[in-house]
C-alpha cells in the first residue's frame, strides 16, 4: 500500500503536468483561432467574397443595319451552338473524344478549343461548334451523361439577307482577336463578333451595345446558386443607312457581269443611295472563318471581288475631269465661257506632239463646245493656261484627292498631283504632265465614289460629302437635309457654263454620248433630262507607231489592257438631285460601255425616286425586334 | 466516512450500484458534444439530417449503450483481457496490410459483416491497455530499472510501426504520444524521455526520406500552403479562408458560405470543426473548444481519482488519446501542423471513429465506477 501510495503521488503529480500540457496546447489553438478569424477575419473575408460571387457579363444582341426604308441589310437570327465550360468538366480530352465520335470534330476545332481553353478562365464557356443542325442538336442532348461540360446553348448570329450585293457597305463581323478580348472584356463570350469592314466596323461601338453584367453566387465547381445583383446592359442601336437596297439591287442588275461600279447619290445632300461593285463576296463567310481555298479564290480573282472599288478603287478620270479642269481655269479667269480655242487634232509642245481624240480636229471650241465634243486639245490648252497647282485645289475643293471624310472604312482619297509633290520626289513637273493633267490623265487617280461626289458638287454648287449613315437609334443624323451643307463658293455663272456643256454632251446633236439620253418614260417630254460626261481612261500609253499604223483598236487588246470607261451624270438638268458614276474596268469607250449604263441607272433612280422616303419615317414604323 | 462508505461499495456493488455510479455529469458532456454534431453535420448536410446528421445521432445512441455497458464490466476483468486485446488488435493490424481497403492512398479500412473497422483506431486503446497492465505490475523499485522498459517499449513500437506501413502518418504518430504518455504517467524518468526524444530530428530527417509522396507533400504545403493553392495546399487555405471569415461571431447557422458552396473539403469529416467556427465565429470556435476541454480534463479528472495504477493509467491513455485527437484536428484545419486525416471525435461524420471512441469512454467510465476497487495481490507484483 505505501509503494501504490508512492506511485499514486508521481501520478498524481505528473497526471496534473499532463493536463497543463494539454491546456496549454488548446490555448495556443485558441490564440490561433483568435489569430485566424479576428485579427486577420477581414482579409479571409474578402477571400471568401470573391470564392463565391463570380461576375459574368451578359452580350446584348447586335444592333441591326438597316436601309433608308428600315429594310433589314444586317440581322441577327437564332443561332444553335454547342459550348464547353471547362470547370465542369474533370477530363477535357475525353470529353472532347466524346464528342468527336457523335458530331465529328475535324482536327483544327479541337485544336482551337483546346487552345481557348487554356486561354480563358474556366467557367467561360468555349465555344464547340456554332449553327448546330438539328440532328447533331439531338445527339449531343441524348448522349449528355458522356458529355459534361457541353451545353446546348442558343445564341443568335449575323445574317446578311442580301449578301453579297450590300458586302462592301455592310461590311462583315468576325471572332474578335486578342486585342479585341483586351480592350472589351465582354467580347470573350462566346459567339461575339467584331466588325471588320464597312458599316460594321465603323459603327461597332454603336452596334455592340454595353454588356450587362450579373453577379452571381457560386460553389466551388461554378455551379451557380443565386443571381445576387444585375445590371442591364445596353442592346446595340439599329444604324440606318441611306442606301435603298431596292435600287442597289437595282443596279447590280444593270451592271450584269462586268467588272463594274457604280454609285448613286442624292446630289443635294450627298446621300450614297446605291453603291455597287461588282463582282462581290458573301460577307456570311467572315463570320466562322473564312478557308483558305475561299481566300485564295478571292485575292487570286483579277476581279478582285473583295475590293470596294466603288470607294476604294483608283482610276484615272480620264474626260470626265474636263469640268473641273474648265472650272479651275473658270476660277482663275484664264478661261471665260466664250473664250474660243481651235484643235486641229493635236497640240504641239516642244518636241512632244499631244493627240486629241478625234485625229481630223475639232476646229474652233468654245467651253460648251469643248465639253460636248470632249475635245482633248481644248483642255489641254486650258490646263496649260490654270497649271497643275490650280487644278489640284479645283480637284480637292470638288471631293477629289482628298478624304472627304466619308463614313466607310476602306475608302480611299484617290490624288490629284501637284507641283509640289513631283519635286517632293524628286522630280521636275513637267508641262507635259500639266498636259495631260487636262485630260484626266497622268498622276490622277480617283474612285467612282468621289467620282459622284464631284458630280454632285458640280450639280448643287454645295460641298456635299458623301456619307451612308442616316439614323443611329432612331435619330436622325447631320447631313441629310441639303441646308446642311456650305455652298461651294463658285459663281453660279461659271457652274452653269459647265452644267449646260454637260447637257449637251447627252442631248445636243454631236454630243459624245447620246447614247445616255433619258428614255421618254422618264424625261416626259423633255422635262426631266440627263446631263453627264463620257470618259475613257488609258491604262497604257498608246505609242505613236502604233497610232500612225492604225493599228490601234482598243477593242483589239487583251481585256486587263483595255481602257476604263467612265460616265458621270446628274438629273434632273434644271433641279439636280441624283448623280451618278458609273466605271466599268476595261470597258474601253466611256460613251458605249459606261454611258448606256448610267442612263438605266438614272432611270432606275427617278422611276424609284428614293429620295422621296421622308427623314426616319420607315425606319420608325418597323415593328421592334 | 471513507471507511464507510467503501464497505458499501465492496457489499453492495451490484448493477444499481454501478448505475449510480457512473458520472452521469460526463455522460451529459459527451451528449452534448455528439449534440454539436448533430448541428454541425445538419449544416453539412445543407440544412438537413440528410445524409449526416440522423446517421451520427444513431451512431451516437448505439456507441452510447456500447460506453454504459462497458462502464458496467470491472476494471479488473477488463485488466486480465488488456494483452488479449492487444494480441487481437496487432492481428488486426496485420490483416488490413493484406485485405484491408485501401481508401485515399492507404490500407485502412477492414469491413466486417458491413462494418467498417479502422484496426489502428482500436489499436491505440489496445496499446492503452496493455501498458497500463505492465505498469500496473510494476512496483517502484523495478520501474527504476531500464530493462524492465524494454517489453513496453516493443508493446508501442510494433502498432506504431504496423499503422506507419499502412501508410497512416498521423495515427502513428498519435499512437506513439498515447504510449508516451501512460510512460510518463507510469513514472518513467525524465531523462529517459530526453534520451529517447533528443535523436528524433535526426530520426525525423530518415524518416522524411523514406516518407510516401503524398505524405511529404503534406509536409510540404503545410509549410507553404500558397506554393500550391490548388493542388495539395487548397485544404489548408480554403480552411483557413473559411474560419477568418467567419470572424468573430460568425456568418450565422446555416449560413457560412465556404462550407456550404463546397468550397470547404470534406466539411462533414475532417473539416467539420472549419465549419462550426465559420458558421459562429470565434466565439463559438472557442466555446466548442472549451466543451473540448471539458471532457479532456474530466477524463483526466477521473484518472487521478482513480485508486489502483491500472485505472489511473487506462483512464489517463484514453483522456490523451481523445486529446490528441482534438488538438490534431484543430491544429489541422487552422493550418498549424500537416493536414492528416484525424476527425474530430463525435462531432465528425463517421462510424468507426464514433464507435472507437466511445469504447474508449466506456472503458473510462469503467475506471471511474471502479476507482476504488481492489486488485487480487498476485496483479500488483
Amino acid at each position: 500500500m505505501k509503494r501504490d501510495t508512492q506511485r499514486s503521488s508521481v501520478f498524481t503529480r505528473r497526471a496534473l503536468l499532463v493536463m497543463g500540457g494539454q491546456v496549454a496546447a488548446l490555448g495556443a489553438l485558441g490564440a490561433r483561432l483568435y489569430q485566424v478569424q479576428v485579427v486577420d477575419g477581414a482579409r479571409y473575408a474578402t477571400l471568401a467574397e470573391s470564392n463565391r460571387i463570380s461576375a459574368r457579363l451578359i452580350a446584348p444582341p447586335r444592333g441591326r443595319i438597316l436601309d433608308r426604308a428600315g429594310v433589314v441589310v444586317a440581322g441577327n437570327r437564332l443561332n444553335w451552338r454547342a459550348l464547353l465550360i471547362a470547370e465542369q468538366v474533370d477530363d477535357v480530352g475525353a470529353c472532347l473524344d466524346n464528342l468527336t465520335r457523335l458530331v465529328g470534330l475535324a482536327d483544327h476545332e479541337r485544336a482551337r478549343i483546346e487552345r481557348e481553353v487554356r486561354r480563358h478562365r474556366r467557367f467561360i464557356p468555349i465555344m464547340v461548334r456554332e449553327f448546330l443542325t438539328w440532328e447533331d442538336m439531338a445527339k449531343i442532348e441524348v448522349n449528355a451523361p458522356d458529355l459534361p461540360g457541353i451545353v446546348i446553348d442558343v445564341g443568335t448570329t449575323r445574317q446578311y439577307p442580301f449578301s453579297e450585293k450590300l458586302a462592301h457597305i455592310v461590311g462583315y463581323v468576325a471572332p474578335p482577336n486578342e486585342d479585341d478580348v483586351a480592350a472589351d472584356a465582354m467580347l470573350a463570350l462566346p459567339g461575339m463578333r467584331v466588325g471588320r469592314a464597312g458599316m460594321e466596323k465603323e459603327h461597332d461601338a454603336v452596334l455592340r451595345g454595353r454588356a450587362g453584367a450579373v453577379q452571381m453566387e457560386v460553389n466551388a465547381v461554378g455551379r451557380v446558386i443565386r443571381e445576387l445583383d444585375r445590371q442591364e446592359g445596353k442592346q446595340g442601336d439599329d444604324v440606318g443607312l441611306t442606301i435603298d437596297a431596292d435600287l442597289q439591287q437595282a443596279v447590280l442588275g444593270r451592271l450584269g457581269d462586268e467588272s463594274a461600279s457604280a454609285v448613286v447619290m442624292d446630289c443635294r445632300n450627298g446621300e450614297v443611295l446605291a453603291m455597287t461593285t461588282n463582282p462581290s463576296f458573301d460577307p456570311s463567310l467572315f463570320n466562322s472563318g473564312v478557308s483558305q481555298a475561299q481566300w485564295i479564290e478571292w485575292t487570286s480573282n483579277r476581279k478582285a471581288p473583295l475590293i470596294n472599288k466603288a470607294a476604294a478603287g483608283l482610276y484615272p478620270p480620264g474626260s470626265t475631269f474636263k469640268m473641273c479642269v474648265a472650272l479651275a481655269a473658270l476660277d482663275a479667269k484664264v478661261l471665260t465661257p466664250w473664250d474660243r480655242i481651235y484643235c486641229p487634232g493635236y497640240l504641239d509642245l516642244g518636241d512632244s506632239r499631244f493627240h486629241c481624240w478625234n485625229k481630223n480636229g475639232h476646229g474652233s471650241l468654245d467651253l460648251h463646245g469643248g465639253l460636248k465634243n470632249s475635245c482633248d486639245v481644248f483642255f489641254y490648252e486650258t490646263a496649260r493656261r490654270v497649271g497643275i497647282d490650280r487644278i489640284a485645289a479645283m480637284g480637292h475643293r470638288l471631293g477629289m484627292g482628298i478624304d472627304t471624310g466619308i463614313d466607310l472604312p476602306g475608302a480611299r482619297p484617290g490624288f490629284i498631283p501637284t507641283r509640289e509633290w513631283r519635286i517632293a520626289h524628286g522630280h521636275y513637273w513637267n508641262i507635259g504632265d500639266t498636259i495631260v493633267s487636262g485630260i484626266g490623265q497622268g498622276y490622277i487617280l480617283v474612285t467612282p465614289l468621289s467620282l459622284c461626289t464631284y458630280v454632285a458638287r458640280v450639280a448643287t454648287g454645295r460641298v456635299v460629302v458623301p456619307h451612308l449613315t442616316r439614323t443611329i437609334g432612331s435619330t436622325l443624323q447631320p447631313g441629310a437635309r441639303a441646308a446642311d451643307w456650305p455652298l461651294l463658293g463658285l459663281p453660279d455663272r461659271s457652274l452653269a457654263a459647265v452644267r449646260q456643256g454637260m447637257f449637251a454632251v447627252v442631248n445636243e446633236a454631236g454630243g459624245t454620248a447620246p447614247a445616255a439620253r433619258l428614255p421618254e418614260s422618264v424625261s416626259q417630254g423633255g422635262r426631266v433630262q440627263l446631263a453627264g460626261k463620257t470618259g475613257s481612261s488609258q491604262v497604257r500609253r498608246v505609242s505613236r507607231e502604233m497610232r500612225e499604223h492604225g493599228h490601234f483598236n482598243s477593242a483589239n487588246l487583251p481585256w486587263e489592257l483595255r481602257p476604263h470607261a467612265l460616265f458621270v451624270a446628274f438629273a434632273p438638268y434644271d433641279n439636280p438631285r441624283y448623280a451618278v458614276s458609273v466605271v466599268v474596268e476595261h470597258g474601253n469607250a466611256g460613251a458605249a460601255a459606261a454611258a448606256p449604263l448610267a442612263r438605266d441607272i438614272m432611270t432606275d433612280t427617278l422611276l424609284r425616286d428614293p429620295a422621296r422616303s421622308g427623314p426616319g419615317q420607315r425606319v420608325a414604323e418597323e415593328e421592334p425586334r | 466516512m471513507i471507511e464507510g462508505r467503501r464497505l458499501y461499495r465492496e457489499t453492495n456493488f451490484g448493477l444499481i450500484g454501478k448505475l449510480w455510479n457512473i458520472s452521469w455529469l460526463y455522460v451529459l458532456l459527451l451528449c452534448a458534444l455528439a449534440g454539436v454534431g448533430y448541428a454541425a453535420l445538419y449544416s453539412a448536410g445543407g440544412g438537413s439530417p440528410e445524409p449526416y446528421a440522423a446517421r451520427h445521432i444513431l451512431r451516437f445512441a448505439l456507441g452510447l449503450v456500447l460506453m454504459l455497458s462497458i462502464a458496467l464490466v470491472d476494471i479488473r476483468f477488463i485488466a486480465r483481457l488488456a494483452w488479449p486485446i492487444y494480441g487481437l488488435s496487432i492481428v488486426m493490424l496485420v490483416l488490413v496490410a493484406r485485405i484491408g481497403h485501401v481508401g485515399k492512398g492507404a490500407q485502412r479500412w477492414i469491413e466486417l459483416g458491413g462494418l467498417q473497422l479502422q484496426p489502428s483506431e482500436m489499436a491505440k486503446i489496445a496499446l492503452v491497455l496493455a501498458l497500463a497492465a505492465w505498469f500496473h505490475r510494476a512496483s517502484w523499485e523495478r520501474m527504476g530499472n531500464p530493462l524492465f522498459l524494454i517489453v513496453p517499449i516493443v508493446t508501442v513500437l510494433l502498432p506504431v510501426g504496423l499503422i506507419l506501413k499502412e501508410p497512416n502518418l498521423g495515427t502513428a504518430v498519435i499512437c506513439g504520444m498515447v504510449g508516451m504518455s501512460v510512460f510518463f504517467a507510469a513514472g518513467v524518468r525524465w531523462w529517459k524521455f530526453a534520451l529517447v526524444l533528443l535523436p528524433l530530428p535526426l530520426l525525423g530527417r530518415f524518416v522524411y526520406a523514406h516518407l510516401h509522396d503524398y505524405q511529404r507533400a503534406r509536409i510540404d504545403t503545410f509549410l507553404n500552403p500558397e506554393s500550391d493553392p490548388l493542388g495539395a495546399g487548397y485544404n489548408i487555405i480554403q480552411s483557413k479562408i473559411a474560419l477568418g471569415s467567419g470572424g468573430m461571431w460568425g456568418k450565422g447557422y446555416l449560413q457560412g458560405t465556404q462550407g456550404h458552396l463546397n468550397f470547404l473539403p470534406e466539411k462533414q469529416t475532417d473539416f467539420i470543426f472549419t465549419m462550426m467556427g465559420e458558421e459562429f465565429g470565434f466565439v463559438g470556435g472557442l466555446a466548442l473548444m472549451g466543451l473540448l476541454m471539458l471532457i479532456i480534463l474530466g477524463g483526466m479528472l477521473i484518472a487521478i481519482r482513480c485508486r489502483h495504477q491500472f485505472g489511473r493509467l487506462v483512464a489517463l491513455g484514453i483522456s490523451f488519446n481523445f486529446f490528441m485527437y482534438v488538438f490534431v484536428n484543430i491544429a489541422m484545419v487552422m493550418g498549424a501542423i500537416p493536414v492528416g486525416g484525424v476527425p474530430l471525435p463525435l462531432v465528425s461524420h463517421g462510424g468507426s471513429a464514433m464507435i472507437t471512441v466511445m469504447v474508449g469512454f466506456g472503458i473510462l467510465m469503467s475506471c471511474y465506477v471502479h476507482r476504488d476497487v481492489a486488485f487480487a495481490a498476485r496483479d500488483e507484483a
